[in-house]
């Protein structure tokens, strides 16, 4: 009767052995069983975040160029230059804001570059004081691309009234210098942001396979859909349109003194969304590993929908919708505002699939918080 | 029969392993409290957030502002004072009522282990815990006692072995034994641990956990209640729960069942836990026995007999409450909580408020953040109750801004263990003509799947 302590630790033992020894023996498991986080953050970063930035920086460099040869000369040929810098760097930047993790989390980096409408009282006011300090909060609605619009758009009714504010305005200079401070500040903050991916960010993020609220994976997909929901799908098509509100606002619409350029902003960002959903790198057709693989394999375990192919369908559904609109939304919202609300609807049908469905099969934590499942 | 039972009520068993309870449970709540307020979640979960979700009956449960700390305070306190066993009697009853009021403040953290902890923290009131190794007994001689009645320290065992066993009945469904949901969602996201990562992605993994899991629930308590089997099966219970501690965030609950199984063993071996523990604490040749030599605790009444008698009875019948709901548990989580069913779900959701203006027909949609954290907004947009509140709470908080004729209507999704994300709560009902119950709430909408089982 002495020896039921030793047998059971013996048998105990045993089991603890034979199991690790059982796990032991295979040492590789077959390719098609595993799927490689590392490698879709590889990608992530090699492939899609790091020559995005450095291709926006490039834009954001000819922006600030622009900007200081028109403060140079203004000219009306020399404004037309500008607005082209403007609207090409515009454009580069709806593919890099949503990755809003690491160095551009920490200069809120989307506050900084695109809060809209912007706040021209408060615009006008810095101009004419000359005392203003963009780093603070409170400053996020009179920088940035909105603010530049303002300044290169809005300022009066034709062109030659927007030159002479450079000009023949008595306060030309502080015009100017506000102008530059606005295009240095976005060149500024863009640079901080990639050299800080080149420089360290890059390898961290790409070893912190982590599968907590902290890991790489966590963080981007939070940011991402974050950004889907608040700043794509809210910001540039639902709070205009009024969804959020009791009438439609469409004062509120991305690029509202360009005035024809919101479509082609909403589109850029929406074939971003897409492309980085799917991993393309790029500006090239390869593709890597991505949400789209990463939902392909965890469904080849638990053989339900095809998730990948579900979210790949509205995002399609939402670009053809968004497709029908007017080049210039403030207008499509006063003539039909219909055609916004239905493509607000098929954006939202995606954010549901992003955020219930595909959070959900990468099980991914919203927060560092105790929890032993619902 | 009768005699059977007050022959079983007579018998009395050392007092040492009730002792070594004590000091531990103090402990680990003592830790606990220290770890929840060093991670900030004081300020995070209970001063920060606008609103809090109460559970039904207890709306005057609130968090007490900056005072909230003051409550965890005295929690710690009390929790020390148990495991010292000084003033035990008012220290329990503190630690109770204060561990039981944080966990009431908000049911967006509501955890199994932290129900665990006040229902142990309530047995443990009629318990007389201190009658050994205390310094209640080393302050006055007359209250040491080396034995007490036997039923008090298999009260415990009781119900340990009922939390383990509910929970290993909860995981008889088909979700989890024919699916391996959730664990088919949870465990491949566990890839980056160091050798066990890549086993996590293999489907024979998952099966193998879930069968596994469900069968150590339900036969661990009699492993441990028999002798030949109980090292092994203590042996496997801490195998298990650091398992569950490596892959889940669960917190100190597995370290708190690690140390509470300790009681199922004899009282020789927590003899030598307390032999060990005066050593180190360099407490001279147990003073704390000299008075308990030979003596015997009796009750004066039959009341925490009585008492102990109905809260088991409680416990034993409570879980069982949803058998009264038709609908899908998981899906309405009517009779839910409180029944032991621990990690059995995933559930991810997405809840868009509309408010309406009745008269004019207008209405505008609520960002959901500007109200709600990000962990109160992934467990309201789950569970019908928190969506009830919740609208109730904008239907105020719109109305007194200056809206009229307010109506708020809902339109949600929730995903359940893979299956691919379903309309959840009717979308034409106006949640400000609801009110929370006991009852089916009927603008639930029906799950269209089945999940078979317990």
């Amino acid at each position: 009767m002495k020896h039921w302590k030793l047998w059971s630790l013996i048998i105990f033992g045993l089991l603890i052995v034979a199991c690790s020894k059982d796990t032991g023996n295979e040492t590789v498991p077959p390719p098609n069983i595993s799927f490689d986080r590392g490698a879709m953050l590889v990608n992530w970063a090699d492939n899609i975040i790091v020559p995005s930035y450095t291709s926006f920086k490039t834009e954001a460099e000819s922006l600030n160029t622009a900007a200081t040869i028109f403060a140079n000369d203004p000219t009306e040929t020399n404004l037309h230059s500008l607005r082209a810098s403007w609207a090409a760097s515009y454009i580069s930047f709806q593919k890099v804001s949503m990755f809003e993790i690491g160095k551009a989390e920490e200069v809120r980096y989307r506050n900084r570059l695109n809060v809209y409408p912007s706040n021209t009282q408060k615009i006008q006011n810095f101009i004419a004081t000359g005392t203003y300090d963009l780093a603070l909060p409170s400053t996020i609605d009179a920088q940035g691309f909105p603010a530049i619009d303002y300044l290169i758009n809005g300022l009066a009714g034709t062109d030659s009234e927007i030159v002479s504010f450079y000009s023949t305005n008595s306060n030309a200079q502080a015009y100017k210098t506000y102008l530059n401070t606005l295009t240095g500040t976005i060149l500024l903050l863009t640079t901080t942001v990639l050299d800080d991916w080149n420089a360290s960010f890059r390898d961290v993020f790409v070893a912190n396979t982590s599968s907590s609220a902290t890991g790489s994976v966590d963080k981007l997909t939070n940011a991402y859909i974050f950004y889907f929901e608040k700043s794509l799908r809210a910001g540039k098509v639902g709070i205009p349109a009024g969804v959020f509100s009791q009438q439609p606002l469409p004062q509120n619409v991305e690029a509202l003194y360009k005035k024809d350029f919101s479509k082609q902003l909403l589109l850029t960002a929406v074939k971003a969304s897409q492309d980085f959903f799917n991993g393309k790198y790029f500006n090239n057709n390869t593709t890597g590993e991505s949400f789209s693989t990463y939902l392909d394999f965890l469904n080849s375990i638990k053989n339900g929908e095809d998730l990948s192919s579900l979210i790949n369908a509205q995002f399609n559904a939402a670009e053809a919708q968004a497709n029908e609109l007017n080049n210039n939304f403030a207008l499509q919202i006063e003539t039909d505002n219909t055609k916004m609300l239905g493509t607000y609807d098929e954006l939202q049908r995606n954010v549901i699939l992003l955020k219930v469905d595909m959070l959900q099969a990468l099980s991914i934590n919203v927060d560092y918080v105790d929890a032993d499942g619902d | 029969m009768a005699s059977f039972i007050s022959a079983y009520l007579n018998k009395t068993t050392e007092a040492a392993p009730l002792a070594v309870f004590r000091v531990f449970f103090g402990l680990m709540m003592f830790l606990s409290i220290v770890r929840f307020w060093s991670n900030g979640w004081i300020d995070k979960l209970y001063i920060q957030p606008k609103l809090f979700f109460s559970y039904y009956g207890f709306e005057w449960v609130q968090p007490l502002g900056v005072s909230t700390y003051l409550l965890f305070f005295i929690c710690g306190i009390a929790a020390i004072f148990v495991a010292l066993g000084y003033r035990y009697k008012i220290a329990i009853i503190f630690f109770f009522l204060s561990f039981t009021y944080i966990e009431l403040m908000d049911k967006t953290t509501y955890l199994n282990h932290y129900y665990f902890v006040s229902c142990i923290s309530f047995l443990m009131i009629f318990l007389p815990a201190n009658a050994y190794f205390s310094m209640d007994a080393y302050r006055d001689k007359s209250k040491a006692y080396q034995e007490i009645p036997r039923w008090t320290v298999d009260s415990i065992k009781l119900l340990i072995g009922l939390v383990y066993f509910y929970a290993g009945l909860a995981k008889l469904n088909s979700d989890w034994l024919f699916e391996a949901m959730p664990l088919k969602i949870w465990l491949p996201a566990q890839y980056d641990l160091p050798f066990l990562g890549s086993f996590m992605q293999q489907q024979w993994l998952h099966y193998a956990f879930s069968w596994g899991g469900a069968a150590y629930d339900l036969a661990i308590p009699f492993l441990l209640l028999y002798k030949p089997t109980r090292w092994a099966a203590f042996g496997l219970l801490v195998f298990f729960h650091i398992m569950t501690r490596i892959l889940f965030p669960i917190g100190m609950f597995p370290y708190v069942m690690i140390v509470s199984a300790l009681i199922f063993f004899d009282a020789g071996f927590h003899n030598k836990i307390l032999k060990a523990l005066s050593t180190l604490l360099r407490i001279k040749g147990l003073k704390t026995d000299i008075g308990a030599w030979n003596k015997t605790y009796r009750y004066k009444t039959n009341l925490p007999l009585v008492i102990v008698g109905i809260f088991f009875a409680f416990q034993l019948l409570f879980p069982w409450r949803y058998l009264g709901y038709r609908n899908e548990l998981f899906w309405t989580e009517e009779g839910y909580r409180f029944s032991w069913r621990v990690m059995l779900m995933e559930k991810a959701g997405y809840a868009q408020f509309r408010i309406v203006d009745k008269k004019k027909g207008t209405s505008f949609l609520v960002d959901n953040t500007d109200f709600l954290s990000r962990f109160q907004e992934k467990q309201m947009s789950t569970q019908p109750d928190f969506i009830l509140q919740y609208a109730q709470f904008l239907g105020n908080h719109f109305t007194a801004q200056g809206h009229q004729n307010v109506a708020v209507y809902v339109e949600s999704y929730v995903a359940l263990n893979g299956r691919l994300s379903q309309p959840y709560i009717d979308p034409k009902v106006n949640l400000l003509q609801q009110t929370d119950s006991f009852e089916h709430k009927n603008w639930i909408l029906e799950f269209k799947d089945e999940i078979k089982g317990f």
